[in-house]
């Protein structure tokens, strides 16, 4: 996958590579294709820090992290923890004339809670509490046997697809942006104070910006196919393709 | 390296007899149905994914009309003597104007005004072009559309949960208390269905259009 190690049209442009047939023109064995424009290329196993770009689109294919799954493991617990404290603890309180109200996250989604709106409570707790929970047991499922170099749990590649389906689903982020409209909003009605738990929210964010730098998909698909599941045959050079 | 040199010859999956899979990047052989890797549905990349582009694209629309004509929520004063107000996305824009809010004014203007019109009009405009010849320039500049839609798509959601922690903040019996209205749920619903519209789409047609060298003869295959 790196840098102009691309497939080219003609056959014999590849011939000379080091390794006998790293790759197979009608199996797809050892190649890999831009998910965004389809451009072939053979993939190659890459040093920590180097990036692969597809030489048709410049999108990056592979950028692998030294230490990345740890690392994306102990973030992971990170959000799981920060997620709890934001749950239980009060969001934001207001108070006006002797009324006071505070609220936690369950308050938030339960105030669409009658009748009609009750679908959206639920979606809107998936995408702010849910989702970024559920991601977070995806990703340590699929990477805590990886990260000790043995095989993955069974299901392993389709729990890190559906942590990556959901991705743009979680959206504590924008929930946070919506707090600070919110307060501007309210607060020519009443008096209004952060509670822990959106403090809590603000670090998830910066949580969240440190697991995607370490992401690398590419990296963890591999892995989890070197560590057991299907092996594509460039491993064990001489398998013939199922 | 420049990505896209206008001569470099490149050879697709597609081109190839072989098929991509868009979840991980492995290549399979046409005829193979899902990923043996991630389990993903294989799909080539073809016009007729765009229908699906197009039905999530008209449900999004459907729903952004009651969006923008119903109220978000309605504010209750001293249990309505103070009189209780509802507001639409624009009039709740600005009311923010009014209060001299004008930095907030904008973010929510541009997320839930600008952001999906544009997020419309390009969504409609990349599934029209889609397979259509093309330059390089004209395909790079596609994909970069293509990603700032689905960047920014979810972003939208912004106005939503401000309903949403409004009304569970704000209910303090008599003195105020804050009601989301329908167009919550509308604007919500458009907002994932636009979403579910820019997820469909496959960008590896804006590349199918491309003349990849001087070759045409596959261009009819399907």
């Amino acid at each position: 996958m790196r840098d102009g190690a691309c497939a080219g049209p003609q056959a014999d442009y590849l011939a000379g590579m080091d390794t006998p047939e790293p790759y197979d023109l009608t199996t797809g064995r050892g190649l890999m294709a831009c998910p965004r424009c389809d451009a072939l290329h053979v993939e190659e196993e890459l040093e920590t820090g180097e990036t692969a770009r597809c030489i048709r689109c410049g999108g990056v294919l592979a950028k692998p992290r030294g230490g990345a799954f740890t690392q994306l493991i102990a973030l992971s617990f990170t959000t799981v923890v920060l997620m709890m404290g934001a749950i239980f603890f009060p969001f934001l309180e207001i108070s006006r004339m002797g009324f006071g109200n505070a609220t936690s996250l369950f308050g938030v989604g339960m105030a669409f809670a009658d009748g009609v709106l009750l679908p959206l409570v639920l979606a809107v707790m998936a995408m702010i509490v849910g989702l970024p929970l559920l991601r977070a047991f995806l990703l340590v499922y699929t990477l805590a046997p990886l990260a000790q170099g043995q095989a993955p749990y069974r299901h392993a590649a389709r729990a890190f697809r559906w942590s990556e389906l959901m991705r743009p689903w979680s959206m504590a982020e924008i929930f946070v942006i919506g707090t600070a409209v919110a307060l501007v909003k309210v607060a020519g009605l009443a008096t209004v104070h952060l509670g822990p738990a959106f403090w809590a929210f603000c670090a998830l964010i910066l949580v969240n910006l440190a697991s995607r730098g370490f992401m690398c998909q590419t990296t963890i698909w591999d892995a989890i196919e070197d560590a057991g599941l299907h092996t594509d045959g460039r491993e064990m050079a001489r398998r013939p393709a199922p | 390296m420049t990505p896209g040199v206008p001569d470099a010859p490149v050879l697709t999956a597609h081109r190839a007899g072989l098929v991509g899979c868009r979840s991980c990047g492995r290549v399979w052989p046409e005829d193979q149905a899902d990923c043996k890797r991630c389990g993903a549905a294989l799909v080539p990349p073809d016009r007729r994914g765009l229908q699906k582009v197009w039905a999530w694209w008209f449900a999004g629309l459907i729903m952004y009309v009651p969006a923008n004509l119903f109220p978000m929520m309605r504010t209750q004063t001293f249990a309505g003597l103070q009189g209780s107000s509802e507001a639409t996305i624009l009039e709740g824009v600005v009311e923010l104007m009014h209060y001299g809010n004008y930095d907030i004014a904008i973010i929510v203007f541009v997320a839930s005004i600008i952001v999906p019109m544009a997020k419309f009009v390009s969504i409609a405009w990349l599934a029209m072009v889609a397979g259509k010849p093309a330059t390089i320039e004209q395909a790079h500049t596609r994909l970069k559309i293509y990603e700032v839609v689905e960047f920014i798509g979810r972003w939208s959601m912004i106005d939503v949960f401000v309903v949403a922690i409004l009304s569970a903040l704000v209910q303090l019996g008599f003195v105020a208390s804050i009601h989301p209205g329908p167009a919550a749920v509308s604007f919500a619903l458009s907002v994932a269905f636009t979403m579910l519209s820019a997820q469909s789409f496959d960008p590896r047609l804006i590349w199918r259009g491309l003349p990849l060298r001087s070759r045409t003869d596959d261009m009819g295959q399907d």
